[in-house]
């Protein structure tokens, strides 16, 4: 589903190279996750492949589902079905959630040539899965994430991944901000999409999250490269013992 | 006003004054109003327009931005349109004239130029200042309006709305309005102009709000890309009375809206919410002051600005509070999008506070569309325009949801989301 090859990025504005030669193969059913060291480039990655202008890609290709991406602007990539839920959900004052959830979910039918849906259709939707991520009605009347806690916005942007149905998750650290409680309801949020033709990439800093969402393959990326891909016994390795030893092996 | 009588009339200005004399043998009123009009005629001739030296006018030089003045059409033809609000009654000006039919029940109703035949209306026909040129042509060839009394404890259910629909040539109206003791209305000012052609409209209203009454006033301004549109707002606050203003600016080519107001009674509050939809060639320009002459009054005024293309757009808001006038609370804000390299907005507060336990405050910013809110929305399948377009209209939304209409507010957010994607 996802192919990267020798992706080469850089921060737009002052040329600094993030992503160095990273190369990774995700296939639909499956749950790779991403782990690493601050700094070693993780939200970048998740960024360039939802197309955010400011990174640069200089060398390398992104293909999802046999295609480059590169040249589809963000929201292409979204109604093409690439989903990044964000390490930190923007605020956005004056945009009612609810109005903000059907234009998103409306525009990326008409880029795919569906019809839109009818707005009792789209209320029920949205009722069925903020009632299964525990979201307060209530909370959808609100401006996007105004006054949401950390919390909230964690599972609002689970809500928009469940109404959005995208093929290619892409999850930045949304395990930050979460009590166990809330990882949870997320977890089962995500666990409840996981199907033979979706991928997910977790990317985390901790084991924890990945007790709940238990990856097939895990990747360790430092400096901008994947430097070592195992199976979940590999997140455990790295809980236990560390980066240090991954990356003075890989040196 | 500076001494500008050695300098050659505008085109404008001569088109002001020989229109004078062609019309008044029309115009309704004798004895006082005649004198009157004479008077402010012959004021606008001495003075004529003002230019930027005239520091109330200083943001927009109405000598050289008034390049003509369309002459008077007895036979231009408009019709009433349907209300903004769904069931509410009209009181509508086509092209000056009030229409005198189907007047509403419950409030008395009489046409301006009823007022001015019988010379009532001698009293309005003044100027506020020695810069009063709105007043000044506007009491010149003031033709019609309404005047309105709404009697004590009266509460409108549904807005009334003043429709004053434009086709061509000039038009110069008046609203006096008394709203009695513990009344509550909407009134809604809406202009329109029916086609292209260039036209001037004038209009003052003058609101009194006796003791306790509370009343919201929307004025919406339609009008077309030629049309030059000066406006006037006085209004007078008793004890605990309360007025809220809104202003929406979404036409003309050159627009003057006047604020003018005073707090006379203990108690007494204002809002102002104005939003102002620029584009094109526009120049618009809200000009508002307020005195706060009695203790214990309050104001807030609230104004967003949206522009694109090479539009300009003034906001002056000065704030005066009297020596006596302790505990006022007053507080200004002017946040302006400014969407185009070519477009620019001047806003210039200003307080003269002479008592010492108040609490007044002034802001003004200029932003651009947030690039992180956008690279959001479009993350979630939004097109970059259309993502655009819902971050500017949540910039003004934010004013109309003020209104507690909830079928008005409908209406004015689809008339701001239309007007918002003809010109994103």
């Amino acid at each position: 589903m996802l192919e990267i090859r020798n992706l080469h990025a850089r921060i737009a504005e002052d040329g600094t190279e993030i992503i160095r030669g990273l190369n990774l193969t995700v296939k639909a059913g499956e749950v790779a996750a991403i782990m690493g060291p601050n700094g070693s480039g993780k939200s970048t990655l998740s960024y360039i492949l939802s197309g955010r202008e400011d990174y640069e890609v200089t060398e390398g290709d992104i293909l999802y589902n046999g295609e480059s991406i590169l040249e589809l602007d963000p929201s292409e990539r979204a109604a093409k079905g690439i989903f990044l839920a964000f390490q930190y959900p923007v605020e956005i004052p004056g945009v009612a959630t609810m109005q903000f959830l059907k234009v998103a979910l409306n525009e990326q039918r008409k880029y795919r040539g569906e019809d839109e849906l009818s707005t009792p259709d789209f209320i029920r939707r949205v009722k069925e899965a903020a009632a299964k991520l525990q979201i307060n009605p209530d909370m959808l009347k609100r401006p996007l994430n105004v006054g949401f806690s950390g919390g909230e916005k964690k599972r609002a942007e689970i809500l928009q991944m469940a109404l959005l149905e995208p093929k290619l998750c892409v999850l930045d650290e949304t395990d930050s901000g979460l009590d166990i409680d809330a990882l949870k309801i997320v977890a089962d949020g995500v666990n409840a999409l996981r199907s033979p033709d979706r991928a997910v990439i977790v990317i985390t800093h901790y084991q924890r999250l990945l007790e709940y969402i238990v990856p097939d393959t895990v990747h360790v990326l430092y400096k901008g490269q994947i430097i070592k891909s195992g199976d979940k016994s590999l997140a455990l390795d790295l809980e236990a013992n560390g980066y240090a030893d991954i990356i003075d092996a890989a040196a | 006003m500076n001494m500008q009588t050695a300098i050659t009339m505008t085109a404008a200005e001569t088109a002001l004054v020989d229109a004078y004399t062609a019309q008044i043998g029309e115009l309704p009123g004798e004895g006082a109003v005649l004198s009157a009009r004479d008077s402010l005629l012959a004021n606008l001739r001495q003075q004529g327009l003002p230019t930027r030296r005239v520091e109330s006018w200083h943001y927009t030089d109405l000598r050289a931005l008034l390049r003509s003045v369309p002459a008077f059409d007895s036979t231009a033809f408009a019709e009433k349109v349907d209300p903004l609000v769904a069931g509410s009654p009209v009181l509508s000006v086509l092209n000056g004239k009030a229409d005198t039919k189907n007047l509403p029940v419950g409030i008395n109703v009489r046409s301006y130029a009823e007022s001015l035949v019988d010379g009532v209306a001698a009293a309005d026909l003044i100027e506020r200042d020695q810069d009063d040129v709105i007043g000044r042509i506007n009491g010149s060839f003031v033709r019609d309006g309404f005047e309105i009394e709404v009697p004590e404890g009266t509460e409108l259910e549904r807005p009334v709305e003043f429709q004053l629909v434009q086709s061509s040539g000039q038009s110069h109206c008046r609203f006096p309005v008394t709203f009695g003791a513990n009344s509550k209305a909407t009134i809604i000012e809406r202009h329109l102009s029916v086609d292209d052609a260039a036209s001037l409209v004038t209009v003052v209203s003058d609101l009194i709000l006796d003791e306790g009454a509370e009343i919201t006033w929307i004025i919406l301004q339609q009008q077309g890309v030629s049309d030059s549109h000066l406006a006037q707002v006085n209004f007078d606050l008793g004890t605990n009375a309360k007025l809220k203003l809104f202003i929406i600016n979404a036409g003309g080519k050159l627009v003057r809206q006047e604020v003018h107001g005073v707090t006379t009674g203990e108690g007494a509050d204002f809002k102002l919410r104005g939003i102002n939809l620029l584009g094109g060639e526009t120049h618009t320009d809200v000009t508002f002051t307020l005195g706060h002459d009695v203790p214990n009054t309050t104001s807030t005024e609230v104004l967003r600005n949206v522009l694109f293309d090479r539009a300009k757009g003034v906001f002056q808001g000065q704030i005066r509070v009297a020596p006596d006038a302790q505990k006022t609370d007053a507080k200004m804000a002017c946040n302006t999008l400014l969407l185009s390299d070519d477009a620019d907005f001047s806003a210039k507060p200003e307080l003269e506070i002479f008592a010492d336990d108040v609490q007044c405050g002034h802001g003004a910013t200029v932003i651009d569309i947030n690039p992180t809110h956008l690279y959001y929305m479009r993350a979630r399948g939004i097109p970059e325009n259309k993502a655009r377009a819902m971050l500017v209209n949540a910039f003004v939304d934010e004013i109309v949801e003020e209104l507690e209409d909830e079928a008005l507010i409908e209406t004015l957010e689809t008339i701001i989301a239309i007007w918002l994607e003809k010109h994103a």
